[in-house]
């Protein structure tokens, strides 16, 4: 798409009252939840004109998780690939590791401003199990988190990480056995002690105003950027690029540039096996719009509207739904999404530690393979900006097996 | 007259309250469910609820989950649900059936073609769980143009003027989730169950029926001198876990104990 055929809106301000992104969001969930929600929303909208509240929220991004996170000109491997000059941001280098506690911060401080002493969490490669964990601690809350039996096994150390931080890790044996499931299971448990529990959601989907907030708090990401980028480069980034599993790293990053002029914004999904196999988790790619945990969104679903089974090499991925704004600017045409497979993002992985000393998490390899694709397209003086969601430490068991090596 | 309202009218009358027992379709096998429909019927079910399998089932408990989980390793399917009602029509064509799922199977299907077809199958009523009545307003519409009633729930959480919305929507009967939690869990406490349904029948007109946490014949009793109605699903679901297709005969008998503890209600 030429630059200047972006639909860059003159105005953009969703989710609207009803929590819908166009036809996409809402809040669909049973009525048992429907005031929790209610509650949530308002408490949120207090929040955020509070002073008080916004600059504690600010002083723990600073103080605690080590923002602003730096952005990179990866040079050797833009010069590798020969093309446009490849920039990440850096939100590996987050404490904990990922982009995910910008979140978790967020609502742990709004659970205690509503006064709920417990937290629970879904969590799939456990970076938002472990960032919800994390904020548990450092607030002296109590701690459960959701987590799929296949995932637990995937992620061993990251369910020692949370352990070790006092929160319980409950193995969920329903279903699928995955993020898709444990999220069920942390519905289910809100719903039964909603009195005392905040639920911290760890994606930019579910019910409203879930997109919202946690839209809302990863914004800093492509706020930072903004400013950033001009220090570095004196200028936007032609493209943004993101991975999107349930799409927070993304949104975070794209929603501060929606009505930036001339930015080109690619979301890369999971692709598996490949997309053709229909083994994958790119609904935004391959599904249709249905609804599932709360919202309406684009769906991996089978003709009778059943979820059907998701594939990646990345646990973080591995969820049939997406946000509901990201739906949202499919459809107008503001974000462009695509897949990487497996193996393009396994070796993006590679060639970003032996180029760059940085390795990533699997997540954001699915980025870095796009830019990999993209980049010897495009002219030297073109700059793609990665967002490198996340660090890969917790991966590297993954990837050793792959290369067939025993730790 | 609709099935549903003809029932309600009915017992109404002979002041007692209505049975809704639920099973979910296609557990343990497809070829079961008709008969375990009728099974219920013969036990004094007056409206039977069929769960419509869903792979994610929310605001299900474990026992219910696995029962979803059984039929759709048998391809149940929306489609096929239907075709099962339509089975149960040949033999019953009074007792009011209700689908009970989630939306996106609905969703799949489309609205309008769902709606007839069901309407066609002999269904009477549709309570879709994760369509509160801010998303609901279209398909409750569109069942309603096909002479089913959408069938809502009500919480202990939900407010008066949440019910007020709820109201606009219903029709045939509203579903009062007794306690907080999934289906399958805990047990109720009845005396805030009855001050929140006296209060709740100042701002309703149709009948309220109680589910979640009814398990044996002393707690449908209690139901029943409060409500309209005493739904019990995890409970049968669990019978039908633990004997299969043999389960007919145990719900059965399960079935007219209740009954007969709730008719003793008022005695």
């Amino acid at each position: 798409m030429h630059i200047n055929d972006l639909p860059v809106p003159d105005v953009y301000d969703l989710p609207d009252a009803r929590g819908r992104f166009g036809e996409y969001g809402g809040i669909y969930v049973a009525e048992t939840l429907m005031a929790a929600l209610d509650e949530l929303k308002q408490e949120y909208a207090r929040a955020k004109a509070d002073k008080a509240f916004m600059d504690e929220y600010r002083y723990e991004l600073k103080h605690y998780v080590g923002r602003p996170s730096p952005i990179y000109h990866a040079k050797r491997w833009s010069e590798v690939l020969g093309g446009a000059q490849i920039y990440l941001k850096r939100e590996d280098l987050n404490h904990t590791g990922a982009h995910k506690i910008n979140n978790t911060i967020g609502q742990a401080l709004l659970a205690r401003r509503m006064g709920k002493k417990r937290v629970i969490a879904e969590t799939g490669a456990g970076q938002h199990g472990v960032a919800s964990a994390t904020v548990a601690a450092r607030y002296g809350m109590e701690c459960v988190v959701y987590m799929g039996a296949e995932d637990v096994q995937r992620q061993a150390a990251n369910v020692y990480r949370m352990k070790l931080m006092g929160a319980t890790v409950v193995p969920v044996t329903s279903g699928s056995r995955t993020l898709k499931d444990a999220l069920n299971e942390a519905m289910r448990d809100w719903v039964t002690n909603v009195d005392h529990t905040f639920y911290i959601l760890g994606t930019a989907a579910g019910p409203h105003p879930y997109p919202m907030l946690v839209r809302d708090f990863q914004a800093v990401i492509g706020e930072e950027s903004k400013v950033q980028m001009v220090e570095m480069a004196g200028r936007q980034p032609d493209v943004v690029v993101a991975c999107v599993g349930g799409g927070s790293n993304a949104i975070g990053m794209f929603y501060p540039y929606i009505q930036v002029p001339g930015v080109r914004m690619i979301g890369v999904e999971a692709g598996g096996d490949g997309v053709e196999t229909g083994r994958h988790a790119a609904p935004l790619s391959a599904g249709r719009p249905g609804v599932l945990h709360g919202n309406r969104t684009y769906l991996m679903q089978d003709a009778h509207g059943q979820i059907i089974e998701t594939h990646s090499i990345s646990a973080g991925l591995d969820y049939p739904g997406v946000g509901p704004e990201h739906s949202y600017l499919k459809d107008m045409g503001r974000v462009e999404y695509t897949a990487a497979n497996d193996d393009e993002a396994l070796a993006a992985f590679h060639e970003l530690c032996r180029t760059e000393g940085i390795i990533p998490a699997l997540e954001s390899s699915h980025a870095l393979a796009y830019a990999k694709r993209l980049a010897p397209t495009l002219p030297r003086d073109q700059i793609i900006l990665v967002n490198l969601s996340g660090r890969g430490d917790k991966d590297i068991p993954t990837v050793a097996k792959l290369s067939g090596i025993e730790l | 007259m609709a099935r549903i309202q003809t029932v309600f009218s009915r017992l109404k009358s002979q002041q007692k309250q209505a049975l809704i027992p639920y099973i979910t379709a296609g557990d343990p096998h497809p070829a079961a469910t008709v008969g375990l429909m009728h099974a219920l019927v013969a036990g004094g079910a007056d409206i039977v609820e069929l769960g419509v399998p869903f792979s994610d089932p929310m605001a299900d408990g474990p026992v219910i989950q696995k029962a979803s989980e059984r039929a759709l390793a048998h391809g149940v399917s929306l489609t096929s649900v239907l075709d099962m009602v339509r089975d149960f029509r040949r033999r019953d064509t009074e007792t009011p059936v209700v689908l009970m799922g989630y939306a996106n199977p609905v969703e799949a299907m489309g609205y309008e073609v769902f709606a007839k077809a069901a309407s066609e199958a002999g269904v009477d009523g549709v309570l879709t769980v994760d369509l509160p009545p801010e998303e609901a307003a279209a398909l409750s519409d569109t069942l309603k143009a096909h002479g089913l009633d959408p069938i809502f729930l009500l919480a202990p959480t939900t407010p008066d003027w949440r019910v007020a919305e709820v109201a606009k929507h219903a029709a045939g009967y509203v579903y009062y989730v007794s306690l907080k939690g999934v289906t399958g869990a805990a047990t109720l406490d009845i005396d805030s169950v009855a001050s929140k349904l006296a209060h709740l029948r100042g701002q309703l007109s149709l009948p309220i029926g109680v589910g979640f946490g009814i398990r044996d014949a002393a707690s449908a009793q209690a139901v029943a001198r409060i409500a309209d109605s005493v739904i019990i699903g995890s409970r049968l679901v669990q019978e039908v876990e633990e004997h299969g297709a043999d389960a007919a005969v145990r719900l059965t008998a399960f079935l007219r104990e209740v009954r007969s503890a709730m008719d003793a209600a008022r005695q």
